[in-house]
């Protein structure tokens, strides 16, 4: 076992998928020569070579478009956005030709493309580097979304993203790049199915759903609020779409108390979606209205404002001392 | 050829009849078009080369088989098997995104190049679709890694209603190709042999590694955009008048007969061969049966949770009589 980064975890699997299959192909922005902005394809254009590692022009809708047809020619794609709030630039070939490959096809064409992109707050970038727009792509029919939450689920889903025969979103939080740590295989040999939570902390007064980055503060609040003796449950979803209904309504139904935190905005956002799902399947077990601790209504801000926008520590506790105030 | 642009021209016509009686969904005929897709797919090898159309070229793809059409009838029926061309057939499904399929494309010869299979990537697209970003990025990448594509510029002089003037301020759209670092080839797109002669070339060029080449097909709109179209508000008349007397149908015809090659049996029998076809291939599509719940199979391999209970409502409800 040795202890790894999450972008640690990332290289190390992407390199694993490659080896295992040759028809993987690894294209994007600076990730050959450079290794990625962030490191993520550090060392993969060396083992693998400059057919099956490219730098491509800086084009989004090309990166995005030309992954339909390398699917459609027998290929694994395993493009890179550089960070998601460009994807915007390639917005048309990801909701109206990815997602549509296989559905346009009926079926004739498999679309086992794996869209990797970092994203979130929390490191002081320029605009647009840090949206989190998750919630806009899971309304897109056609996409998996999947939002690791530390090193091993990043191995394990990105491994799970790569060998399925759907378009897969895999969304990283550039803040856990080098601080999320796990203690993993040598091998590295893990495979996560996609669409399952995992219930990373249990506790009985109050449960807070979370997804990516957000569980490692969702974890620090159920600490906070342990030393008054609440009993706070932490669920990570891990995978948006497809989403994890039961394992969603086991908990909260258990807890009857639930905050649900995000970094997006909060109209529209993918809370809204988890809490009209709770709304449906635990209606009568709720004792308290279902609280969201979200990004605001507004742009992303630029950096000195960031730590007041992205949902922290405090506010999550607040969020959850707010839902236990409630009388049963 | 010809009979591949006769079949093209009776489909396209056929189809639009079938629209304004109701029979089938919206069309963009391929009136005036013709000479373009005949001539690019007879200089092609269907079991190796791609297609990717626009929404224009299925009627005259015949080259690649009479499937394309009885697909497009489907698809034209609103049936969703009508854009599954079956394996083997190298035909991708049809493109509403204007210049979305240039970068597929592209993706695919880059997949075949990669694997070392025969075969180039030819993508179809109008000179309005020629100002879309896809194009643009497509065709420079294309270039940079000498992927084996044709990108076939069918320019019809207009975008529905605007003119190409509005389009672009370059002298032609061939010009464009030097900005890419590839050929830029403008041929005559009434004439199926200047096309054919130009992608043979454009083929071998691409074959042989020394990448893409960007083609200019000048041709005449004939009449509609769609059937939901109504030129004659934008188009002069004589404009219309002058583009139907240079039909590319009936002067490949009138040319092949001057030479002996063409006569009125041989034109009865392309007519009637057509005709049989279509009259099979809308029979068909509409007589084909279809599940109420066919649009949840094939968004993903296996349905997500939500999908099967979302299903399994709809399918409460059609048994009740009220979905």
């Amino acid at each position: 076992m040795t202890v790894r980064t999450m972008i640690e975890a990332i290289n190390l699997t992407l390199a694993r998928e490659m080896a295992r299959d040759d028809r993987v192909i690894v294209f994007g922005e600076d990730v050959g020569v450079n290794g990625g902005v962030f490191r993520a394809t550090d060392g993969l254009i060396d083992r693998f070579g400059r057919d099956r590692v490219v730098d491509t022009p800086l084009a989004e809708a090309l990166i995005l478009g030309t992954a339909v047809g390398l699917a459609a020619a027998g290929m694994v794609p395993v493009p890179e956005i550089q960070f998601l709030g460009f994807s915007y630039q390639g917005f048309h070939q990801l909701a109206g030709q990815i997602a549509r490959l296989r559905y346009r096809s009926n079926g004739r064409f498999d679309a086992p493309i794996t869209i990797r992109a970092p994203f979130g707050g929390g490191v002081r970038t320029p605009e647009l580097h840090s949206e989190a727009i998750e919630g806009q792509l899971a309304n897109i029919p056609g996409l998996k979304v999947v939002m690791p939450s530390g090193a091993r689920n990043a191995a394990g889903l990105l491994a799970a993203a790569i060998r399925d025969p759907d378009p897969v979103l895999f969304l990283e939080p550039l803040r856990g790049y080098r601080s999320l740590r796990d203690d993993l295989p040598d091998d590295l040999d893990l495979v996560e199915p996609i669409g399952r939570a995992e219930l990373v902390r249990d506790g009985e007064d109050v449960v807070i759903v979370a997804w990516s980055y957000q569980v490692e503060v969702a974890r620090r609040a159920a600490k906070e609020l342990a030393e008054d003796g609440i009993s706070v449950a932490v669920l990570d979803l891990r995978s948006l779409v497809p989403l994890d209904i039961d394992s969603l309504a086991a908990v909260v139904s258990r807890c009857g108390r639930v905050v649900v935190a995000e970094e997006a905005p909060q109209t529209a956002g993918f809370g809204g979606e988890v809490v009209a799902t709770i709304v449906e399947h635990c209606f009568y077990d709720l004792v308290a209205p279902p609280e969201r601790v979200s990004g605001y209504d507004v742009p992303f801000p630029m950096a000195q404002l960031e730590d007041r926008y992205v949902p922290s520590v405090g506010r999550v506790v607040a969020g959850c001392r707010r839902v236990l105030e409630v009388a049963p | 050829m010809l009979r591949t642009m006769i079949a093209a021209r009776i489909y396209s016509t056929r189809c639009f009849n079938l629209q304004r009686q109701g029979r089938l969904g919206t069309m963009a005929p391929v009136d005036g078009n013709e000479a373009v897709v005949v001539g690019t797919t007879y200089a092609l090898q269907p079991e190796h080369d791609w297609i990717f159309p626009q929404y224009r070229e299925q009627y005259a793809l015949g080259r690649y088989g009479d499937e394309v059409i009885r697909r497009h009838a489907l698809y034209l029926a609103g049936h969703p098997e009508g854009s599954n061309y079956p394996a083997g057939l190298n035909v991708f499904p049809c493109q509403i995104s204007l210049a979305a399929q240039v970068p597929h494309a592209v993706g695919m010869a880059w997949g075949l190049m990669r694997q070392g299979l025969a075969g180039v990537a030819v993508a179809f697209f109008g000179d309005g679709a020629s100002s879309e970003g896809d194009f643009y990025e497509a065709a420079n990448f294309a270039a940079v890694i000498k992927a084996p594509v044709v990108f076939m510029l069918v320019n019809n002089g207009w975008a529905i209603s605007t003119p190409t003037s509005m389009q672009t301020a370059a002298v032609t759209f061939a010009d464009k190709a030097a900005a890419f670092g590839m050929p830029g080839v403008r041929v005559d797109g009434c004439d199926p042999i200047a096309v054919w002669e130009v992608v043979t070339a454009a083929r071998a060029r691409a074959v042989a590694g020394e990448g893409p080449t960007l083609i200019e097909a000048v041709t005449h709109r004939l009449g509609h955009h769609t059937t939901a179209d109504d030129p004659t508000r934008y188009i002069p008349v004589e404009q219309l008048a002058a583009a139907r007397a240079a039909d590319p149908v009936p002067t490949f015809a009138a040319q092949l007969r001057s030479v002996g090659l063409w006569d009125d049996e041989l034109q009865a029998d392309a007519e009637a061969a057509a005709n049989a076809v279509i009259d099979d291939a809308v029979d068909q599509a509409l007589a084909r049966p279809l599940a109420p719940d066919a649009f949840f199979d094939h968004v993903f391999a296996q349905p997500t949770p939500r999908m099967r209970r979302q299903r399994a409502q709809l399918l409460e409800l059609e048994a009740e009589g009220r979905s």
